[in-house]
C-alpha cells in the first residue's frame, strides 16, 4: 500500500473518548512498531476494550488521531479499517454460530475476495473461481490453527478453547498487517493457554504485527515485545516486560498503594 | 457448507411443468392452475423476503407497497400512456429500487422493532397514496383494462400460459437467490444476521449489504406486482394493504424463513388457503391465520421446512 514503510505501523495520538460525561480514554499516546507484539494491560475498566473499539472503528474517538501506515483512520468505519489491514477478535466471542467452522474463516476472507452481487447471482465463472480460492485459503488457515479436522462442524459446537482459536483464524483470513486480539487467553485452561500463546507467536513470526489485550500476565510477559499499561483511561507506563514488571506505578495500579 | 441439493430443485421443476396437465384431467382441481399462478406471484415476493428476513435478519412489514408499486406502475403506464407492458415492468423495477433505497437507507440503520415500525409506516403511506391519488390510480375503485402480456407475437391469453410465464420468473428468481446465498454475498448476509460487530470487523460493509438485499426484495415484489396486474387486468388498493404485508410474513413463517424453500412452500399453502380451503371460515379467516402464526412460532420456529429435522431428532432419540 505505502511505498514508504513507516517504522510504526500504528500510532495512537492524543486519543480521548468520553461517553456522556464519562471519560473512558484520556489523551492516550502510544505506538506499535511494525512486526512486534504489543500488549495493553490494566485493571478492569481501564479502557482497554474501548481503545480496541476506537482503533478498529466501532466508534470514532471524541478527540485525537489514530494513524495506520501513516494514514489517519480514526474517521473510518469498521469495514474500511478492515480493508486497510486491521483485523480483530472480540472479548465476548462473536463467532457466526449459524455457520460452519470453515464458513467462519471464509467470511474472514471477505476483504480480499469480493464478488459482486450480480456476478454471484448469475454464478459467473469468476465468482465460482473466487469461491474456490476462498475455500482453499480458509482450509490453509484452519490447518495453521489446527482445526482443519473440524471444518464442517457448526462453530458453536466447538469447545471454548477451539472457538477462541477459530476467532483468531477468522481474523487472520483477511491477511491483516495488524491483528488486535481481545483477551485471547480468557477462560482457557493451562494447556489451551499454552497453545494460544504459541499460535500468537507463530502469527507474529509470519510478519503480522500483534496488538493484544490480556489479563493473563504469564502470557503477556512471555510473548510481548512491549507493554503499555492503562489505568482509568490513561497511560501510566510503557516499556518492555522487564521494565513493566518493576515499575512501581504499575504495581500500585494493580495492588493498590500502601497509604 | 451451505449448499442446495440440485435433485429437489429438478423434481420441483418437473412437478411444476406437469402441473397444468394433471390438473386439467381432474375436474375437482382443474381450477388449481389459476390459483397456482397467484401462488407463483406471491412466491416471487416471499423469495426476496426470505433473503431479507431469514438470511440477513432484517424485518419488513411493508412489502405490499413494493408489490403495489409494480402493479400500479404497470397499470398506469399501460392504461394511461399505452407503453409496452415489458417496458412498464422494467420501469416499475427501477422505481421500486429507487424507493427501496430512499426508504432503506435511513430505516435499515434501525434495529428490530424500530425497523418493523418504519417499514410498516412506509407500507401504510403507499397504501394511502394508492387510495387518494384518484387521478392516477383510480382511487378505491382501482384500475381496469390493463392489457395482457405478449412476447414475440405470442399472446399470454390463457391461464396455462400465465402459469408457465409466472413460474419461469419464480425459477429464475429462485436460482438467482440460491446463487447469492451460496456465494460470499450470502455469507456476508448471514454474518450480519448473527453479529454486526464481527461482520463489520471482517470488512463487511453492513449498510451496503442491507440496502442491497432490501432493494433486491423490492424489485422481486415489484415484478410480482406487474405480473399480477397483467394477469388480472384489474387492480385496486385493497390488494396492497397492511394485511397483505402481514400475510407475506405468515407465508415465510409457515414455510420457514431460514430456508429459501420455505418461501415457496409457505406462499403456496397460504395462497391455496385464502383462495380455496378457508372459504368456509369467511370473515373468520383472519383468526385461522393468527392461529397458524401462533402454532408455527411456538412449536415450529423453523417452519414446515424444519419439520423433517424435528422428526429426525425424535427418531434418533
Amino acid at each position: 500500500m505505502n511505498d514508504v514503510r513507516e517504522e510504526n505501523l500504528l500510532e495512537v495520538q492524543g486519543v480521548g473518548m468520553t461517553f456522556g460525561g464519562l471519560m473512558a480514554l484520556g489523551n492516550l499516546n502510544f505506538k506499535v512498531k511494525r512486526g512486534t507484539i504489543k500488549a495493553i494491560i490494566g485493571p478492569n475498566g481501564a479502557g482497554k476494550t474501548t481503545l480496541f473499539n476506537v482503533i478498529t472503528g466501532s466508534f470514532p474517538p471524541t478527540e485525537g488521531k489514530v494513524r495506520f501506515n501513516g494514514q489517519p483512520i480514526e474517521h473510518l468505519k469498521a469495514h474500511s479499517i478492515a480493508d486497510r489491514g486491521i483485523s480483530r477478535t472480540f472479548q465476548t466471542m462473536e463467532l457466526f454460530d449459524n455457520m460452519t467452522v470453515l464458513e467462519n474463516v471464509m467470511l474472514g476472507c471477505h476483504t480480499r475476495f469480493r464478488a459482486s452481487f450480480i456476478a454471484s447471482g448469475f454464478q459467473l465463472p469468476q465468482s465460482r473461481r473466487k469461491e474456490e480460492q476462498i475455500q482453499s485459503r480458509a482450509m490453509k488457515i484452519l490447518k495453521f490453527i489446527g482445526l482443519d479436522g473440524k471444518f464442517n462442524e457448526p462453530s458453536d459446537s466447538l469447545p471454548l478453547g477451539e472457538q477462541k482459536m477459530l476467532e483468531i483464524g477468522r481474523a487472520l483470513a483477511s491477511e491483516p498487517e495488524l491483528i488486535c486480539l481481545d483477551e485471547p487467553a480468557a477462560g482457557l485452561n493451562e494447556t489451551e493457554t499454552h497453545v494460544a500463546s504459541s499460535l500468537i507467536k507463530a502469527i507474529n513470526a509470519k510478519g503480522t504485527t500483534v496488538l493484544l489485550v490480556e489479563h493473563d500476565m504469564k502470557v503477556v510477559m512471555n510473548i510481548s515485545d512491549e507493554i503499555v499499561v492503562l489505568n482509568y483511561g490513561q497511560r501510566i507506563a510503557e516499556g518492555t516486560p522487564e521494565e513493566i514488571r518493576n515499575n512501581p506505578k504499575v504495581i500500585e495500579a494493580y495492588l493498590g498503594s500502601d497509604d | 457448507m451451505l449448499r442446495f441439493a440440485k435433485l429437489p430443485i429438478a423434481i420441483f421443476a418437473v412437478l411444476i411443468i406437469i402441473f397444468p396437465w394433471v390438473a386439467r384431467e381432474i375436474s375437482a382441481i382443474s381450477h388449481y392452475t389459476d390459483i397456482m399462478v397467484f401462488a407463483g406471484i406471491y412466491s416471487l415476493i416471499t423469495i426476496g423476503l426470505s433473503l431479507l428476513m431469514g438470511y440477513a435478519g432484517q424485518i419488513s412489514i411493508g412489502h405490499a407497497a413494493f408489490f403495489g408499486i409494480g402493479a400500479y406502475i404497470s397499470a398506469i403506464l399501460t392504461v394511461r400512456y399505452g407503453l409496452n407492458p415489458w417496458l412498464c415492468m422494467f420501469i416499475g423495477m427501477i422505481i421500486a429500487a429507487v424507493v427501496a433505497i430512499l426508504v432503506g437507507a435511513p430505516s435499515l440503520k434501525l434495529k428490530g422493532h424500530y425497523l418493523a415500525m418504519a417499514t410498516l409506516a412506509f407500507g401504510i403511506i403507499i397504501y394511502i397514496i394508492f387510495n387518494e391519488e384518484i387521478e392516477w390510480t383510480g382511487g378505491p375503485d382501482g384500475m381496469s383494462g390493463i392489457p395482457g402480456l405478449s412476447l414475440f407475437g405470442f399472446e399470454f391469453d390463457s391461464v396455462v400460459s400465465y402459469f408457465y410465464l409466472v413460474w419461469s420468473f419464480v425459477f429464475a428468481a429462485f436460482i438467482f437467490t440460491i446463487n447469492i446465498i451460496q456465494s460470499g454475498t450470502g455469507r456476508a448476509l448471514r454474518a450480519i444476521h448473527t453479529s454486526e460487530p464481527a461482520a463489520s470487523a471482517m470488512g463487511v460493509d453492513i449498510s451496503r449489504f442491507k440496502i442491497f438485499v432490501f432493494v433486491y426484495s423490492a424489485i422481486l415484489a415489484s415484478v410480482a406486482g406487474s405480473l399480477y396486474a397483467h394477469y388480472l387486468n384489474f387492480i385496486n388498493p385493497s390488494t396492497f394493504d397492511l394485511f397483505f404485508s402481514i400475510k407475506l410474513l405468515i407465508m415465510i413463517a409457515l414455510g420457514g424463513m431460514h430456508n429459501i424453500w420455505g418461501a415457496i412452500i409457505g406462499a403456496g399453502l397460504i395462497t391455496f388457503m385464502s383462495y380455496e380451503w378457508l372459504h368456509y371460515f369467511e370473515e373468520l379467516e383472519v383468526i385461522v391465520y393468527g392461529a397458524i402464526l401462533l402454532i408455527i412460532t411456538i412449536f415450529f420456529p423453523n417452519g414446515l421446512v424444519g419439520v423433517p429435522g424435528i422428526i429426525k431428532d425424535l427418531v434418533r432419540r
